[in-house]
């Protein structure tokens, strides 16, 4: 199933028979995997099918036992997150993995603050960070009270927003997210997937694992679905429905809608 | 953010010191001619000098959501022997002053290690086994005996005063609360400045924030045990300054008091909370109770009970606090 919309131009990231064991059980078995410019991608799958190990494996957690990743037209190869994010390609994790006891300002520069060397020591630049993360957020259309704020203090919608920030701050131009709305209130869930759509806009590719057909349909240009750990279809959003996105998460292909609802109801 | 969610973000900060105000009136009230006199306050310097030197070490490991309950012992070790190479050794003074210190990030080290090569499951554990392994340690090479009369250089940190005399009589600054000064303004920069020092929050937060974020967490456990570590060699060299001799029976139960005063300075215990000026404020809150019940005759086993329950009161403060945080 070629995709039509974007199949011209090389993929920014490309993953090419990807396999990996974990002892004697295959996590995913030759799985295929291209990202263009500026795509949000849809990934869906059903519980073990493979999504997290693939999203790992891109983002440097995992090495693949085989395969290859192709990135901006570069075989390359992460030995751990830190490559993967000095390349360009970030995550957002399920958990959101921010520290709840510090600022927003301060979970947005975790890790990569700015400052500079003092006696050996690398000395924060707070007044610079804060004007960074105060300009990123604004460029991001997020709105908090304060970036003084504890992280702690935020909704989880806010809190998703500011993971994304960080995971942004960058220049990221592949970001990953772990379903990004599983956890939030319905009012935020619109919020968050408002915020993916203006990545986009700002020429960041997505890829989108999420359970849920709204999220996907809403923001995602292309899904493609995992089945025990193989390549089980791709298609551009315009050319599917969610019955057929749902019967793929099953392993059907041409189902009826009767059997869709039967089963995930 | 309204002004109760101010009042209490200061209360959160400048609260304990508010604390030790209000016991300083008590006490010049309840023992007026003797309590607020410089001589008094000298002694008080000196008195919370080490238990200044642990809490400091042991906020880093608290920070961490860590503990280290070898201080104690490690304190002793430190003391033992620098007070060896001094008086059996008769090493020179300026090798010797280094010596408490250095066993101290050795000892550190050692419980870092312990955590971070042998993945013990919680630092509780390994620092139980150093506190047993360097009091033994201690007792091996001072033959389970007692050594005084340390060198005057040796001496200077712990024991010299600084005469105030143009404050009145028997005013003094000890030099050891001018080290006190240095390490908790230097620790205080570290943890707000320094890279490092967000780090270690961070990793009481939340390590695995701190790990996708590009932290190396095991090597800021590393520093924060040798840092520890230091502190308590530190609290040896202090400790033999001040009392002339090594024994290796000093430093019996100081982690206690070390983990007391953090609590009570309003740091938490699941980590990622505390600052230096809490810890200054419950080292001080420990030292003015000591001194002003002793000046009042009470008996120190009423003063162990009391701090018990003023440990207990403090956390129960931070309880009612965080509960009314989440109201606003």
């Amino acid at each position: 199933m070629e995709n039509a919309g974007t199949g011209r131009e090389a993929p920014l990231l490309e993953a090419r028979n990807i396999t990996k064991y974990f002892g004697a059980i295959t996590a995913l078995d030759g799985v295929n995997f291209h990202l263009s410019r500026g795509e949000v991608l849809g990934v869906v799958g059903d519980n073990g099918a493979g999504k997290s190990t693939l999203m790992k494996i891109l983002s440097g957690l995992y090495v693949p036992s085989e395969g290859q990743i192709v990135f901006d037209g570069r075989p390359v190869r992460f030995s751990s997150p830190r490559d993967a994010r000095n390349a360009g390609i970030e995550m957002v994790y399920q958990d959101l993995a921010l520290a709840g006891n510090m600022t927003i300002f301060e979970n947005i520069y975790l890790g990569r603050e700015p400052g500079q060397k003092f006696l050996g020591l690398s000395v924060v630049d707070q007044k610079r960070s804060r004007e960074m993360a105060q300009e990123h957020l604004d460029r991001l259309k997020i709105h908090v009270k304060s970036v003084d704020q504890l992280v702690e203090e935020l909704s989880g919608g806010q809190q998703q927003a500011v993971a994304i920030a960080r995971a942004t701050a960058f220049d990221a131009r592949v970001v990953i997210m772990d379903e990004p709305t599983a956890a939030l209130a319905i009012k935020e869930v619109g919020k968050v997937l408002d915020l993916i759509s203006g990545l986009k806009d700002h020429g960041v590719s997505i890829i989108l694992i999420s359970h849920r057909m709204d999220d996907v349909f809403y923001v995602c240009d292309r899904v493609m679905a995992l089945f025990h750990g193989r390549n089980f279809a791709d298609a551009p959003l315009k050319d599917t429905n969610r019955n057929e996105v749902i019967g793929w998460i099953m392993g059907t292909k041409g189902h009826s809608e009767a059997v869709a609802h039967d089963q995930v109801r | 953010m309204g002004s109760k969610a101010l009042l209490l973000r200061y209360l959160d900060r400048f609260g304990i010191i508010i604390v030790v105000l209000l016991m300083i009136a008590v006490l010049t009230y309840l023992e007026p001619q003797y309590f607020l006199t410089f001589r008094n306050f000298s002694n008080i310097l000196k008195q919370i000098a080490e238990n200044a030197m642990l809490s400091l070490g042991m906020l880093l490991v608290i920070l961490t959501a860590g503990i280290d309950l070898s201080v104690g012992s490690v304190l002793a070790l430190a003391m033992m022997c620098l007070v060896m190479a001094d008086i059996v050794g008769g090493w020179p003074w300026w090798i010797v002053v280094f010596i408490g210190p250095l066993v101290g990030i050795a000892a550190g080290l050692f419980n870092g290690f312990g955590l971070t090569l042998l993945r013990l499951p919680h630092p509780f554990i390994m620092t139980l086994g150093t506190l047993f392994a360097m009091r033994g340690l201690t007792n091996l090479i001072s033959g389970g005996v007692p050594y005084s009369g340390l060198s005057d250089p040796v001496r200077f940190l712990g024991s010299a005063q600084i005469p105030l005399s143009f404050l009145g009589p028997g005013a003094t600054l000890p030099v050891s609360a001018i080290v006190v000064a240095i390490a908790y303004i230097g620790i205080s920069l570290f943890l707000r400045r320094a890279a490092v020092g967000r780090h270690i929050y961070a990793v009481g937060g939340n390590p695995n924030a701190a790990r996708v974020s590009g932290i190396n967490v095991d090597r800021v456990l590393l520093l924060v045990y040798a840092l520890c570590g230091f502190f308590a060699g530190m609290g040896g060299l202090l400790t033999a300054g001040r009392t002339n001799s090594g024994f290796p029976l000093a430093g019996q139960g100081a982690e206690l008091d070390a983990i007391a005063a953090v609590i009570i300075g309003g740091a938490s215990f699941f980590g990622g909370r505390g600052t230096v000026l809490g810890v200054l404020g419950g080292v001080f809150i420990m030292g003015l109770l000591r001194n002003g019940l002793n000046l009042q005759n009470v008996s120190p086993f009423w003063q162990q009970l009391l701090i018990g329950f003023i440990i207990i009161l403090a956390v129960w403060i931070d309880v009612l606090r965080r509960r009314a945080a989440v109201r606003t």
